[in-house]
């Protein structure tokens, strides 16, 4: 089932004309109204008219998260704030986070590649969709609930946590679809076979999981707790939230990236060209028809390959782009929530007037992620009180809640403990192993 | 009438120590290979990690040994004194503290060998001066602290 089979399943020679049809109309639109790219492309030697097919994209400067920080809040918005609508904010890379904003246009848009989503990966207006993916600041949420009321489907705002809750609707509303994160699924299952519940007997027919990385062992796995499919969907907030890519359920061999609204490059991590068609590189994305927030040539900092070949499976033409393979940099994903160790760095400083050595443990432990945060004890932090050492592990983990939403595990341990691995500190240990090992999708 | 406080005021080194195996032993053999002697020791634990407290017969050389060795050290100003070794002893003089307002942040026991009625106990005070002039001012004897260390 394809949602708007025209556009999806389109000749690549249109897709190619109406891509750069779309680009022309965005560069034109970005030099005018956003002050940040007029001087990017004036540092390039570039202006709008350089720009007539989308091979021309190459010209045009990059754009970096720390572009989007440095002009938090609304610095990069190409409207004024009455044409705004819905503003999120995500993880930044310091204390700031990363803002986007949608216009009455853009939301209808995210609606529209969501329905697209939803129905690649099987569902129709006759099924219930049980989200728990969470509502809020989070993209995740909001994005799927659009995507079942343009579809048709029935929505339940269930949003993450509860488990108890989340299986008796699942029982009870006969749940078809369900939406969440990887390590969340295989969470519920175990609660729910030690409540005595058996999940392969809810009516689940598909799971659209992402938000974090998830193996093809994972897939199987929790295929066959739940006796559903288990479909991969990928999202940036900063493109437009869940919505740029899916899995097909009828092939399950690559994601489909709308590549009509976000046209994808992939680029070698360490400079600025392509790499050869198949090869594996940095996903770079630019915003063909967003209106609020457009971004041209964004660094996504995932590792992915690409296809370009029409689906055997289902027949569309987007291209189809592998699970994301590992990082750029050294962001971690703790329960679906982007983490970059700056951030938990940038907290710390605020606490301690020294920059402590610290480091981060992460690991997954019966399903769930946990993120201990180790700080060396050093003279100007040692209370010869157990007291007031118990009081700045509190101290530090509040502080970590309440800026990032995050819920750590603080642990002082003894300086020299944390390697010093040539002059540069080691600064994460994740013990989890979430990226696919193969070469192939 | 009024002593010179400071002779009265003992340094005790403080050690922080994760809760793994050998790390005590790893310290105590630190000291032992630099001839320094623990006269007194408290080791205050939590799940993850302890703060070892030691009366060492030469702090500042005890202080820089560990430094030196990476360990994280702090200096912290203690007293000793006498109390009546007999059942209500350390009541007695608590008590006093207690009505003076003056706040006992831990104590522990050092070994005595001299005198056979009294017991040493060592105090971490919140505020040692006003500590001492209280003890003084009840007669309770207060250890000078070179004796402390040579005890």
């Amino acid at each position: 089932m394809i949602w708007q089979e025209k556009i999806e399943c389109m000749e690549l020679a249109a897709l190619k004309e109406l891509q750069s049809e779309r680009l022309v109309n965005l560069v034109k639109r970005v030099y005018e109204k956003v002050p940040f790219y007029k001087v990017m492309f004036n540092l390039k030697n570039v202006v709008p008219s350089d720009i007539r097919t989308i091979d021309d994209i190459s010209k045009l400067p990059f754009t970096r998260k720390t572009d989007l920080r440095d002009n938090y809040p609304f610095g990069l918005f190409a409207v004024p704030m009455s044409e705004i609508v819905e503003i999120h904010a995500s993880s930044g890379t310091t204390g700031n986070p990363t803002v986007v904003a949608y216009t009455r246009n853009d939301i209808q848009l995210w609606s529209e590649v969501m329905a697209r989503t939803l129905v690649a990966a099987g569902a129709t207006k006759d099924d219930i969709v049980q989200n728990a993916y969470g509502y809020g600041l989070f993209t995740g949420g909001l994005g799927v609930h659009y995507g079942a009321l343009e579809l048709g489907a029935a929505v339940i705002p269930i949003s993450s946590g509860g488990t108890k809750r989340q299986l008796k609707l699942l029982g009870d509303f006969g749940s078809t679809v369900i939406t969440c994160t990887p390590s969340y699924a295989l969470f519920m299952a175990e609660e729910a076979l030690e409540m005595g519940i058996d999940p392969t007997k809810f009516k689940l027919k598909v799971g659209i999981y992402g938000a974090e990385p998830w193996t093809s062992s994972m897939r199987r796995e929790i295929e066959a707790r739940w006796n559903s499919k288990a479909v991969d969907i990928y999202g940036l907030s900063e493109i437009i939230g869940p919505g740029v890519a899916i899995e097909c359920v009828e092939g399950q061999d690559g994601l489909h990236l709308f590549s009509d609204h976000f046209y994808p490059e992939i680029i070698d991590p360490d400079g600025e060209k392509a790499v050869a068609p198949g090869e594996t590189g940095e996903l770079v994305l630019t915003t063909l028809t967003k209106e609020g927030l457009p971004l041209i040539r964004y660094r996504t900092g995932d590792i992915v390959s690409m296809r370009y070949d029409r689906c055997p499976h289902c027949g569309r033409t987007s291209p189809r782009m592998s699970k994301v393979k590992g990082r750029t940099d050294d962001m971690l994903i703790i329960r679906g929530v982007n983490v970059f160790p700056s951030q938990i760095e940038a907290v710390l400083l605020e606490i301690e007037e020294a920059k402590p050595h610290y480091l981060l443990v992460v690991e997954r432990v019966e399903s769930l992620d946990q993120l201990e945060v180790q700080v060396e004890v050093d003279e100007k932090i040692f209370s010869d009180e157990i007291k007031r050492l118990e009081t700045l592990e509190k101290k530090i983990q509040r502080e970590i809640e309440s800026t990032l939403g995050l819920v750590v595990k603080v642990k002082l341990v003894e300086p020299r403990t944390i390697e010093r691995s040539m002059g540069k500190a080691v600064r994460v240990i994740d013990k989890r192993d979430l990226y696919e090992k193969t070469k192939n999708v | 009438m009024r002593y010179i406080t400071n002779t009265m005021k003992v340094k005790q080194i403080s050690v922080f120590l994760e809760n793994r195996r050998g790390r005590l032993a790893e310290v105590t053999q630190v000291l032992g290979e630099h001839n320094l002697n623990i006269r007194a020791l408290s080791l205050a634990d939590t799940s993850d990690f302890g703060v070892l407290r030691m009366i060492i017969d030469y702090p500042d050389k005890a202080y820089m040994v560990l430094k030196e060795k990476h360990y994280t050290v702090r200096e912290t100003e203690v007293v000793a004194l006498e109390v009546a070794d007999h059942p209500g002893g350390l009541a007695g003089v608590l008590k006093i503290l207690n009505e003076n307002d003056i706040n006992v942040e831990y104590l522990y026991a050092f070994p005595e060998r001299e005198s056979v009625d009294k017991a040493i106990m060592v105090f971490r005070f919140d505020n040692v001066d006003k500590a001492i002039e209280v003890l003084q001012q009840h007669s309770i004897n207060i250890m000078e602290a070179r004796k402390v260390y040579n005890i």
